[in-house]
């Protein structure tokens, strides 16, 4: 069975979970929205927030995907799946990918909705030439950030205290995906003179990282989520 | 220490460690480490001259840079040592313990690195911190590692540790580089906006250059020296570890023993008897 | 005489820094039902995973199927089934999802997950139901629908009879033997003594970490 095949297969099994349960839905979306809520209550000043809108919008995502990856591993080590997955013989490289692709998907629909968020609450518009950057940052980003998650969230899967490993190993490794997909945005955008030019080369910083961390994590899942 | 357990002890850590984690080896670097700091003394306070810019403030430089330099060093042999424990068959836990107290030893450098750079700012710019490219990796660099010493201590067996971190040490080296790219075309963006250009060359004459090069051998020298004990002391801890579970087993066993022995008297099947699910006609 | 299907020499294993295994023995012949027998902290447990290939082994040696418990797990593990103390199920998943799901990883074609699922009354009522909602039971049995799918040669089955009925013991008694007819190697622990007892072609006693092979007949209590 080709690895390409079983990640598809895990990576439908994840989405198919998260249909039946919604824990998306109700859960870390609006635990999204919340978050940009009372962003606006800290920062107070509607120039600033209309300013640093496009950074709040990643932030929330790094919150919010820190929920997701908690989740996405949670499923697997509540009544053994991971454990029976490794019996299956499953190549964890398949397990990494089909994990990786699921967990992509849900943080893109937390991203479209917090650039919504942002439209509405922070005044943003997107003008017709940004549409490409902005389209092909969140996916970029996104596999970027699906990678890096899947990774350590498999690490810190079933260890006592995995709530504060995985903030403390993930978001020092996200760190170029926050610069970088914040200054794309707000290139995209038009935020405080930006133009659309301006984003191309986050982008490809962006694309190094989303493939850096695909391979490095996919060679890596496998020792780490071994006992 | 008796000769059965100095040998065992051997076996594990190479050498018997009844005295302590020092060997010639070490008292040689170690006595060449203070010669080193003592000309560092002499040469950074005394002999090499203010700067023309920054006054007598410019000597801080004298221990900010090797610091920092030697935390580059610690953290690459952390990597070359995973990466020799993942890669070479016999998987010896040496090169795991050296990963390891590198990486502490460096993650401690850092911190040192950002203390004197906050202070170096202080007195020269008068701000304890600046949003540039240097100072913000290097701070990444330092959670980065802390990260890397978490996951050190998560539990397991020795192997599973060693297999662990290393995986992760070799994804840190990864990581430095994007980090470095990423955060230099941020703080590019910003060079108009910055008060001080902390990438401006410092004019250093000869003597200057002179007492930064005896930081860097005396800090190099204190690294090894540290990395010596410290690798030396963890083979240690390692020892007692293993050492503990021979003891463990020995309970068990015993009470396996003892177990079996209680109810060797008992008719049917001995261990059935306490399970009380059996019917026993 | 053909290889063992289970050869463990001297194995410890460990749990954190407890040494749940001391030292253990084990010798399965092909086509052996073993019952494991001990009380509970005993290590067996532990004595199933690693040969399941989950467990790393700390000291000693042993074989699985003929490949080595220390260098070839992922090889051990692909020719196992195991029906642990937790289910391995999605409990987001309905029971047709998870059985299709472990159908799948293993290619097993529809009509081997259907029989599956027929075999272990789990089809029609229960097949669209969360597995969240299942009774222990009937986890248990879903469990062992995706067992049977996996036609594994070695099964190691901890408490498998523990929250079932007595028809679906019965019917779990029938699979074993079945599996056994068709060449699989089974080792179960057990506190159902009688009922594994009659199942099993001998046994053995687990204490403290180690193995105490029982005095021969003995199974039959």
């Amino acid at each position: 069975m080709s690895v390409w095949r079983i990640a598809r297969l895990v990576a439908r099994k994840d989405l198919q979970i998260e249909w039946n349960s919604r824990v998306l839905i109700n859960q870390v979306l609006p635990f999204a929205g919340v978050t940009m809520v009372i962003f606006a209550f800290a920062l107070d000043s509607d120039a600033v927030l209309e300013r640093v809108a496009p950074g709040l919008v990643w932030l929330a995502t790094m919150f919010s995907m820190l929920v997701l990856v908690q989740r996405t591993f949670a499923i697997e080590t509540d009544d053994g799946a991971l454990d029976a997955l490794r019996v299956a013989g499953v190549d964890p490289r398949a397990i990494f990918a089909g994990k990786a692709m699921g967990l992509a998907v849900q943080l893109l629909v937390v991203e479209v909705v917090l650039l919504l968020a942002a439209i509405v609450l922070y005044r943003q518009t997107v003008p017709a030439g940004g549409v490409v950057l902005l389209v092909t940052t969140l996916i970029s980003a996104t596999c970027g950030l699906a990678a890096v998650g899947t990774l350590y969230g498999g690490l810190a899967a079933g260890f006592r205290g995995r709530e504060t490993l995985l903030p403390l190993l993930t978001l020092p490794a996200v760190a170029p995906v926050l610069i970088g997909a914040t200054r794309a945005v707000e290139a995209a955008l038009g935020t405080a003179g930006a133009v659309v030019s301006d984003g191309w080369p986050w982008v490809g910083l962006l694309v190094v990282f989303a493939v850096a961390f695909g391979v490095g994590g996919s060679l890596a899942f496998g020792p780490l989520i071994d006992e | 220490m008796t000769t059965t357990e100095s040998n065992l002890q051997r076996e594990h850590t190479g050498r018997s460690t009844a005295g302590g984690t020092g060997t010639r080896g070490t008292r040689v670097i170690g006595i060449l480490t203070l010669i080193a700091m003592v000309w560092l003394v002499a040469f950074g306070l005394g002999f090499s001259p203010a700067d023309r810019d920054q006054d007598e403030a410019v000597r801080i430089l004298y221990v900010h840079v090797p610091t920092i330099w030697v935390a580059y060093l610690s953290f690459i042999t952390t990597a070359i040592a995973s990466g020799m424990y993942l890669f070479t068959k016999k998987k010896s836990l040496g090169w795991d313990r050296l990963a390891g107290a590198s990486a502490e030893i460096g993650t401690v450098f850092v911190a040192v690195t950002l203390i004197v750079g906050a202070l170096w700012g202080r007195i020269t710019w008068g701000v304890f911190w600046q949003w540039d490219a240097r100072l913000t990796t290097t701070a990444l660099l330092f959670v980065t590692y802390i990260g890397y010493l978490a996951v050190r201590r998560l539990e397991g067996t020795h192997q599973q540790r060693a297999r662990r971190s290393a995986v992760i040490g070799l994804i840190a080296v990864l990581e430095i580089p994007l980090v470095h790219w990423s955060v230099r075309l941020w703080r590019s963006l910003h060079q108009e906006a910055t008060v001080l250009d902390t990438d401006r060359n410092t004019d250093m004459d000869g003597l200057m250059l002179f007492s930064l090069f005896v930081g860097v051998v005396a800090f190099t020298l204190l690294y090894l020296w540290l990395v010596m004990h410290r690798t030396r002391g963890m083979a240690m801890e390692d020892y007692l570890d293993d050492r503990g579970l021979d003891e463990a087993l020995v309970a068990r066993r015993a009470e396996g023993d003892a177990f079996v022995a209680d109810h060797a008297t008992m008719p049917t099947a001995a261990p059935a008897a306490t399970l009380g699910t059996e019917e026993t006609t | 005489m053909p290889a063992p299907v289970v050869e463990l020499i001297d194995a410890v294993a460990v749990l954190g820094s407890f040494p749940a295994l001391a030292g253990a023995d084990l010798r399965v012949e092909q086509g052996d039902i073993v019952l494991l027998r001990g009380p509970n902290g005993a290590g067996k447990t532990t004595l199933l995973r690693l040969c399941a290939g989950l467990v790393p082994l700390v000291r000693g040696s042993g074989t699985i199927l003929g490949f080595d418990v220390v260098a070839q797990r992922d090889e051990v593990r692909r020719h196992v089934g195991v029906l642990g103390h937790q289910n391995g199920l999605y409990l987001d998943l309905t029971v047709g999802e998870n059985i299709r799901f472990w159908g799948d990883t293993v290619s097993a074609s529809t009509e081997e997950t259907s029989a599956a699922m027929e075999r272990l009354g789990v089809a029609d009522r229960l097949v669209d139901v969360p597995v969240r909602k299942l009774s222990a039971g009937q986890k248990r049995r879903t469990a062992l629908a995706c067992l049977v799918a996996r036609r594994a040669q070695l099964w190691l089955l901890d408490e498998p009879h523990a929250g079932l009925d007595a028809v679906a013991r019965d019917e779990l008694d029938t699979t074993l033997r079945e599996a056994a007819g068709a060449g699989a190697t089974i080792v179960v622990a057990s506190h159902e003594l009688e009922r594994a007892g009659s199942l099993a072609t001998r046994a053995v006693d687990v204490v403290a970490g180690r193995v105490r092979e029982a005095e021969p007949g003995s199974e039959r209590s």
